[in-house]
């Protein structure tokens, strides 16, 4: 057995033999011509095929893995159209009088050159997606064509890297795996194992051989290692860790669509935590009912100056329209403590966890509140948002919040400027507002139970000291009771109640969270279908 | 002459997908569209060229757009920025 390691690009397990990919090297030959405008029509000609095929190709790809991963080949089609691309080609064969595949090829080394030197990785990789253009014209120029076939049984794909057109060519049930000797995690080789969800690995130090051809192999993509003519029993260690790794999949698989909704009928809301727009396709694909915790921070903390409201705005948009009518809590501004922006001016305290920070702030800079609160509503009129609060000790707080959210209505509406009214809910997560959430309940629409901090106030700890752990419980029955107490006083004001910290994903409390009639839990999107299970397994009566 | 600058808030700058969906509204139009990033020009008719500018998050554009159709083509291309990148 010889093992060759990797750079990991998506995990799993595949067994099988491996197939050395080889590359049709066509050597261009330059040959003179004598009727420039003749080859000019010739390449013309190959442009439109090469356009064509990209076409097929396009709505192959659509099919098979979906429009994001289809759009290079739009792209590809674009880039034929390139005006330097196709000045260059017809420069090269007016003035040096040659063939048009050489003055393709000429190009092709030319422009990808150019790419290859910019500093920007995902840029560099474009290189590749001349070269793989320039190549399918040289393809249709002199006639070879590029039908791709592999063996029949599923193989493990091996090459130097693959091109965009050579990926989608592949029949897709025969690939159990790829590797790559080179490429890069922005490759379109590692962008297809991702949607395909099969192991992959680039950077990989594995000779390519002929007579690596068809011998049997291992790759372990989470691992980052081939191993190939592995023995017997190592096989079978692999073979158990392939069959538990498929049977986890298939089971969350089967519960994508499904209510989450437990034996005796108790229905309860799944959404997902998230931290920039960027989470939003994490949270889709795991088939998040909503989101329940989406954190403005990322806007302030990744800018230099205050956003601004149409910055915000669009934001706020895009997650509400992406969502399509699902409910987007989206948390204001939650800074201060360990989350810090220098534009702000903050002094800095002496304790942070009890000092400005959250609606704290946001209630002594009411314009920069003012200008979240514009964007928030404004946003609202695309989708189902709705805004929750941090930090909230008193009812007061809370009145005062509504008559800055009453002032920023009216603006709007003044203004003409079209807008819609989310619900709004504030966090649980300070003891007083667990004391008095019998009050708070009537201010408002909904609750979210942020455990975390509840969890760091109610037991005097903090949770980045190390030295505390063995004090630390995170299912301290002080806790516990705190949430259930919350959840009792919000229904009985008629307000729902959600749990947002780390403590929602724990599936040893989810049957507790239910009997207290904790109407949703909002954690990281790839514990949802884990949770949906437990969910689904629990029976509340009678136990 | 029309005009317009932007500072590019998309976290993957101005990569393949939305570089050919702006060449492809700029070529809806008649009027020549320059994209000016540090003193380089672009004709943002030109998917290679404008990827050339390697446009990143924070990047400082300006357009410049001179034709008969130059007050509709400034409106609807500040519209795509601000909404796609």
């Amino acid at each position: 057995m010889t093992t060759y390691s990797g750079k990991s690009v998506f995990g799993g397990i595949a067994i099988g033999k491996l197939c050395v990919w080889q590359k049709k090297e066509s050597r261009i030959r330059r040959v003179r011509i004598e009727d420039p405008d003749e080859e000019m029509e010739r390449f013309e000609r190959a442009k439109k095929e090469a356009a064509a095929q990209l076409k097929d190709l396009y709505d192959k790809a659509l099919r098979e893995v979906g429009e994001v991963n289809a759009a290079i080949f739009e792209i590809h089609q674009m880039m034929l159209e390139d005006g330097d691309y196709n000045e260059s080609v017809e420069n090269i064969v007016r003035t040096q009088r040659v063939n048009a595949e050489y003055a393709v090829a000429s190009t092709a080394d030319n422009f990808a050159g150019m790419f290859a030197e910019m500093e920007d990785d995902y840029m560099k990789a474009r290189a590749a997606d001349v070269r793989d253009i320039s190549e399918r014209l040289i393809a249709v120029l002199s006639g070879t064509g590029s039908p791709v076939t592999v063996s029949d049984e599923p193989v493990i794909i091996v090459a130097d890297d693959l091109a965009p057109s050579e990926t989608v060519q592949l029949d897709k049930d025969k690939v159990l795996a790829f590797v790559t000797v080179h490429g890069s995690p922005n490759s379109h080789t590692a962008i297809l194992a991702r949607t395909m969800g099969i192991p992959a690995l680039i950077g990989t130090d594995i000779p390519l051989e002929r007579q690596m051809d068809g011998k049997p192999a291992v790759v372990d993509g989470a691992g980052g290692c081939v191993y190939v003519e592995p023995d017997e029993d190592f096989l079978d260690k692999m073979r158990e860790k392939q069959r538990e790794e498929l049977d986890r999949k298939e089971m969350l698989q089967t519960l994508k669509g499904k209510e989450s909704v437990t034996v005796d009928g108790k229905k309860v809301l799944l959404y997902a935590n998230i931290g920039s727009l960027r989470d939003l396709s994490a949270a889709m694909e795991n088939d998040a009912e909503g989101i329940g915790l989406f954190r403005s921070e990322f806007l302030y903390l990744e800018s230099e100056d205050f956003p601004t409201e149409e910055e915000q705005f669009l934001v706020y948009k895009t997650a509400a329209e992406t969502m399509a009518g699902k409910r987007v809590i989206i948390r204001t501004l939650d800074i201060g403590a360990d989350k810090k922006c220098d534009y702000f001016g903050l002094e800095p305290e002496e304790n942070p966890a009890l000092g400005l920070r959250g609606i704290r702030i946001c209630l002594t800079r009411t314009e920069v509140f003012k200008t979240q609160l514009r964007a928030l509503f404004r946003a609202s009129a695309f989708g189902k948002i709705a805004v929750m609060y941090p930090m909230i000790i008193s009812v007061e707080e809370v009145r005062r919040i509504k008559e800055l959210a009453e002032e920023a209505r009216r603006e709007l509406a003044a203004e003409g400027t079209p807008f819609g009214m989310p619900e709004q809910g504030i966090m649980i997560e300070t003891p007083a507002a667990v004391m008095m959430s019998r009050e708070l309940a009537k201010e408002v629409d909904f609750f979210s139970i942020g455990t975390n901090d509840l969890t760091q106030y109610t037991l005097a700890i903090d949770r980045q000291n190390p030295r505390l752990d063995a004090f630390y419980d995170p299912r301290h029955p002080a806790v516990l009771r705190m949430i259930a107490m919350t959840a009792a006083n919000a229904h009985l004001e008629n307000t729902w109640v959600g749990i947002c910290g780390e403590l929602a994903a724990d599936t040893e409390l989810t049957e507790a969270f239910l009997k207290m009639g904790i109407d949703e839990l909002s954690v990281s999107p790839g514990s949802i279908l884990p949770l949906r299970k437990k969910v689904r397994e629990t029976k509340l009566s009678g136990s | 002459m029309r005009e317009f600058q932007y500072i590019v808030t998309d976290n993957e700058g101005i990569h393949a997908r939305p570089a050919g969906e702006l060449v492809k509204l700029a070529k809806t139009f008649a009027s020549d569209v320059k994209v000016v990033k540090d003193g380089r020009e672009a004709d943002c008719k030109k998917i290679f060229a404008l990827m050339g500018l390697g446009a990143k998050k924070g990047s400082e554009l300006s357009f410049v757009i001179t034709g008969e159709d130059e007050t509709e083509a400034c409106e609807e291309l500040e519209k795509f920025m601000r909404e796609n990148l």
